[in-house]
């Protein structure tokens, strides 16, 4: 019913069919309660063909290792933490192996800063407390003790983002399976089949570093950023395109050299060595995820349309990259303007870029 | 497999533990009265030193040509090689064992005729030679045909190491132990896949592989003659070629005329580190240290490798717990169940650790699989192994540079614009560089401190001779060894400034071969360094190289590139750096600052002086954060070097000493300006005003502070600098201030000369400048 008119749907009825071609060619064994064998469920991410001619599209693409490591970590019941910086498709990941696992990514529990410890447990029907006294009828199970009492997947988003106490309330959930309910004198116990994927940003600022206790309950699986310039030269147009848009800007077809020198520059920067990969530089202390370098492009192609003469050139990215690179005012700008002299400079065809660099740094 | 005429073919993977172990089983099974192994047969005379309990592998055969110490080769053996174990196992039962391989006398002449085009094999003189006659298939990557690669293809398996570890290695491991089943049918069926691949591929690329099995099968027929029953143990490529049954006269026939040099093998000690393919030596196998860890454990490998793993994560202060361990394991065997393998191999193990032990990240990964999947296993010769090439190729270089090795002491001045002196000087050096302290250079007596002269005092200590023994695995020549060894420290150096020190020492030893792997390292670490002082540091030594290598005739284009982006970089980073420092820091920044001013100076590239020059300014006119004795120091540098007006220097001491400034900052001031020697005062009569002035208008409260400074500025002049200075001060602001004195003649000057007292000097002066010798000599 909700495939055609949501807006979004969930990854387990947008991929039925695909979930049920699976089911119905895999003879491997399968985990308590899973609907899939580890295999499949490997399969589904990564895509494949099966005996039937079904073809399952990868829902992942970068290393196969990733995919295995977490699938494995599932089956071994031991919970999962997928790592990595914005833009990086871990909530992709996480979503869809709970759909091949369980058939239902919803139990989720979404982390901030005002996430309260109710979410991850129960709450309370409040009418029916103060009618009736704690019971069972008047417990309000959140998505994890559900995950827990029917053997299904649990997701917990950002979860360095919850505050650190609210965060360790996972800690029994993962080492003793169970939940207990002190206000009724009884517990929940995890079914087998539980088990919990959680979603974190290793490299932003202001969040709450996981305990130690809880972070040996995990399995850490850190997602790498894109592998190659092509790969994130086409992630970032393909995202600035469905972008611009919606903001109503002029698409940039011509602007494909300015995008590629965006990406190279955050790349560079990022790893720390040159693309030909002879030089070393230094890296600044912000993230530079592909997701910086989605909304430099973006802002550049504003300026460009609004201020500019539609096209996308140096001088309206300049700007933007001076932004995402020096955070930090003192540190951040010696790797930037060493960065400049020593690697851009040079470069050939960068002598606009340079320039347009050159003005706006301080 | 066993034919039935009485001889065993166990094809096996050089350096692969399953294989060992097949072997083992196999040659206990066949009881074999005499073991063939694939080798020079030359090795046959020290084979007898395997047995030797001084002999710890891994250790390589080392086959050199006689008077050309550079043209050699290795074959690496270590304790899980398979055809280690057969020679142990020979050892063991005084069974005798023959290498029945092409001969090194033949082989080492056929590599540089053959392969030259190859390239890898002419770069690096005696180094890189491993493929030999012991390393044709497995291992070398070469775009010849991998038979590997194409029986895992045939498989389904996209790498052919994994293949091999799944079909070969890891059989009868998940069984414990070898002895179920036949020990032999595993080299039966290895033996006909290779033989269905060869049927296909031919020789694959390998033309010189067909006088080498020439060569074998007459050795096996030869051995067969004489025993019952024979062991062969070779690479699996090759065993349908012994198999067959071929014409011994056209094997004859091949093995005419084949070039021939005189040649000595011995044993010389190897590392772990060699057998990689990293390092570039290799043998071709990346994890030395996890194939022994499979050989050398008797059971639960997987189980005992994470606990190896979690001692050294443990020692390293990670915290990891036995309940990691566990987890580690159950994820590697889930992991290897997923993939379809029968146990889990180093990949799922290391992807196990990754997400259990080190929070996914491949920082801890790294230094596990330098510390165990690499190891740091060094190997151990006896002392009866015949001298190597390296000592040969010492005695030769000192007949040559006529400089005999004496126990007595001796002091040796060299002059090196003479040839055999800079022979001597670069040998000096370069065994220097190998660790073999025969020489230290001293400070001459005689001679004075010019470019050209160098003073050793040598001596020759017995010990030497181990430590030549030592450095032998380095290289057979004293050129080659200390090349490798100048690469080696050079990626293992911990500060910038060792690296900058090492690439004068092998400017100094002679060995450009080295340069670009330390200028490729120098560059790096200069790109990731984020102490200015650390490049500060670097850049004199740097640019004194660079003046050495003009002196000396080597290429220095790619010091000249390094020294450059260094010079770049402190520019960026010299004025943040200068911020907020205390007084010893500052006292140390100018240090650094006057340092790199004059190797800017040496280096000569204008567009770096302006820059550098711009980088001055921004220091000296900038009042807030910077220290007084670097701005000082900074504008007096500026005024040396004519960049800065006399007048504008006024400007900004008038600024520096002005009643605004704390008057320790002033001093601190002063004393940075007045470093580089305080004839300026002497000679400019408005600074010195300025700082009379200053110094007149210092309160009391404050002069206390200010004195030890200002004595410590002072207190550096020349005597009669100071006491001029003295004079002029006594004198007070002659002929009517300071200020405006600037339009006619020098500062400090009267208007007109003072005839009366010039007469006085000028005979002498006369004297000075000879009779007609009125033109040069001004600045005398």
């Amino acid at each position: 019913m909700s495939v055609d008119t949501a807006l979004r749907p969930h990854a387990e009825d947008a991929f039925a069919h695909e979930l049920k071609a699976l089911a119905a060619s895999d003879d491997r064994p399968r985990p308590a309660r899973w609907n899939l064998s580890p295999w499949a469920v490997a399969t589904y991410l990564l895509g494949g063909e099966l005996p039937d001619g079904t073809v399952v599209t990868p829902k992942y693409v970068g290393p196969r290792r990733i995919v295995e490591v977490a699938v494995s970590t599932l089956a071994t019941d031991r919970a999962l933490l997928l790592l990595g910086v914005p833009g990086t498709a871990k909530t992709w990941v996480s979503e869809h192996l709970a759909a091949a696992v369980s058939g239902d990514s919803t139990l989720l529990v979404q982390g901030t800063a005002g996430t309260p410890e109710e979410a991850i447990r129960y709450g309370w029907n409040y009418a029916r407390l103060l009618t009736g006294g704690p019971s069972r009828e008047a417990l309000v199970p959140g998505p994890v003790m559900r995950a827990m009492a029917e053997g299904r997947i649990a997701r917990v988003e950002e979860l360095t983002r919850i505050p650190a106490d609210v965060q360790d309330t996972l800690i029994t959930i993962l080492s003793e399976k169970t939940l207990p309910i002190p206000e009724l004198g009884t517990e929940t116990q995890a079914v087998r089949g539980f088990n919990v994927i959680a979603t974190a940003n290793d490299r932003d600022r202001g969040v709450n570093d996981l305990s130690s206790a809880l972070r040996r309950r995990f399995n850490t699986v850190v997602l790498p950023l894109p592998a190659t310039v092509e790969e994130e030269v086409d992630i970032v147009s393909r995202r600035v395109g469905q972008l611009g848009r919606s903001l109503e800007l002029p698409a940039a077809p011509e602007g494909a050299d300015e995008i590629r020198r965006v990406v190279t520059v955050f790349r560079e920067l990022r790893g720390g060595v040159t693309a030909d990969g002879r030089t070393k530089v230094k890296s600044p202390s912000g993230t530079l995820s592909t997701a910086e370098a989605i909304s430099v492009v973006t802002n550049g192609l504003a300026l460009a349309a609004h201020f500019g003469d539609g096209v996308l050139r140096a001088g309206d990215v300049a700007a933007g990259i001076l932004g995402a690179v020096v955070r930090d005012p003192a540190a951040d700008r010696v790797v930037w303007q060493e960065y400049l002299e020593t690697v851009v400079r040079e470069r050939e065809g960068w002598k606009d870029f340079y320039r347009a660099c050159r003005e706006v740094t301080p | 497999m066993t034919s039935a005429d009485g001889v065993a073919l166990l094809g096996v993977r050089h350096h692969g533990p399953g294989s060992a172990r097949g072997v083992r089983a196999a040659l206990d099974r066949l009881e074999p009265p005499i073991v063939l192994v694939e080798g020079p047969p030359e090795a046959d005379a020290v084979l007898g030193l395997a047995a030797d309990p001084g002999m710890r592998p891994p250790v390589a055969l080392l086959a050199h040509v006689v008077d050309e110490p550079s043209r050699a080769g290795f074959w690496p053996f270590a304790e899980f090689s398979p055809e280690w174990a057969a020679i142990r196992w020979a050892a063991g039962r005084g069974v005798p064992v023959r290498f029945i391989d092409l001969p090194a006398a033949h082989s080492l002449l056929l590599r540089d005729e053959g392969d030259a085009p190859e390239g890898r094999q002419t770069e690096g003189g005696g180094k890189g030679e491993e493929e030999g006659g012991g390393e044709g298939e497995a291992g070398t990557a070469h775009a010849r045909i991998d038979p590997l690669a194409v029986l895992a293809r045939t498989a389904g398996h996209d790498d052919p190491e994994r293949w091999w570890e799944d079909a070969v290695e890891h059989r009868g491991r998940d069984g414990r132990g070898e002895g179920d089943g036949d020990p032999l049918a595993a080299f039966g069926a290895l033996a006909e896949a290779m033989g269905a691949l060869r049927e296909i591929h031919g020789d694959g690329g390998h033309p010189r592989d067909a006088v080498r099995e020439a060569h074998m099968r007459l050795r096996i027929r030869e051995a067969r003659r004489a025993h019952e029953r024979v062991a062969v143990v070779c690479g699996a490529w090759h065993v349908p070629a012994l198999a067959r049954a071929g014409g011994v006269t056209a094997d004859r026939a091949l093995l005419k005329g084949l070039p021939k040099a005189k040649v000595e093998v011995t044993w010389v000690p190897w590392t772990h580190r060699r057998l990689t393919r990293a390092s570039g030596y290799g043998a071709g196998i990346d994890s030395p240290g996890w194939y022994r860890h499979l050989f050398t454990s008797s059971d639960r490998p997987v189980a005992r490798w994470m606990t190896k793993v979690a001692g050294l994560l443990r020692e390293e202060d990670l915290p990891v717990s036995s309940a990691h361990v566990i987890e580690a394991v159950r994820l590697a065997d889930t992991l290897a169940a997923l993939r379809g393998r029968p146990l889990p191999g180093l990949g799922e193990t290391t992807d196990a650790v990754r997400a259990v032990m080190c929070d996914g990240s491949d920082v801890p990964l790294a230094l596990i699989r330098d510390r165990l999947v690499v190891g740091d296993v060094l190997g151990e010769v006896p002392e009866g192994a015949p001298a190597v090439p390296l000592a040969r190729d010492l005695a030769r270089e000192q007949r040559r540079l006529r400089i005999k090795p004496e126990a007595l002491e001796k002091e040796v001045d060299l002059d090196l614009r003479k040839d055999t002196d800079a022979g001597r000087s670069r040998l000096l050096h370069r065994l220097r560089m190998l660790g073999i302290g025969w020489g230290e250079p001293s400070r001459s007596r005689t001679a004075a401190t010019g470019t050209f002269r160098e003073s050793w005092r040598l001596r020759w200590e017995p010990e030497l001779a181990v430590a030549v023994a030592e450095a032998g695995v380095w290289g057979t020549t004293v050129e080659s060894a200390a090349t490798a060894r100048a690469e080696d420290a050079a990626v293992n150096a911990r500060a910038l400034a060792e690296v900058t020190g090492l690439a004068e020492r092998c400017l100094l030893a002679g060995l450009p071969d080295a340069l670009p792997t330390v200028m490729r390292v120098l560059a790096d670490r200069a790109a990731l360094d984020t102490d200015v002082a650390h490049l500060a540091q670097a850049l004199p030594a740097l640019v004194r190289s660079l003046r050495y290598g003009d002196v000396r005739g080597t290429d220095a284009g790619a010091l000249r590139g390094v020294a450059e982006g260094l010079a770049e970089r402190i520019c960026v980073g010299l004025p943040p750096a200068c911020a907020g420092l205390d007084a010893d820091g500052a006292a140390e920044m100018r240090g650094h600052v006057t340092e790199v001013q004059q190797a800017l100076v040496l280096l000569g590239d204008d567009a770096l002086r302006d820059r550098w020059a711009g980088v001055l300014r921004k220091l000296a006119v900038r009042d807030r954060g910077v220290p007084g004795l670097l701005r000082g120091g900074a504008a007096r540098l500026l005024l040396d070097d004519a960049r800065l007006e006399p007048g504008e220097v006024a400007r900004l001491m008038g600024l520096a000493l002005s009643h605004g400034t704390a008057p320790h900052e002033a001093a601190a001031w002063v004393e940075g300006f007045l470093a580089g020697g305080g004839m300026l005062l002497v000679h400019d009569e408005r600074l010195l005003a300025l700082v009379d002035d200053w110094l007149s208008a210092v309160p009391a409260a404050a002069f206390d502070d200010v004195l030890p400074l200002l004595r410590r500025t002072f207190g550096g002049f020349d005597p009669g600098v100071r006491r001029t200075v003295g004079e002029l001060v006594r004198r007070g602001p002659g002929g009517g201030g300071g200020g405006d004195a600037a339009g006619d003649g020098l500062p400090g000057f009267g208007p007109e000369p003072d005839e009366e007292r010039a007469e006085a000097a000028l005979s002498t002066v006369r004297l000075l400048l000879g009779p007609g010798g009125e033109g040069g000599g001004q600045d005398a």
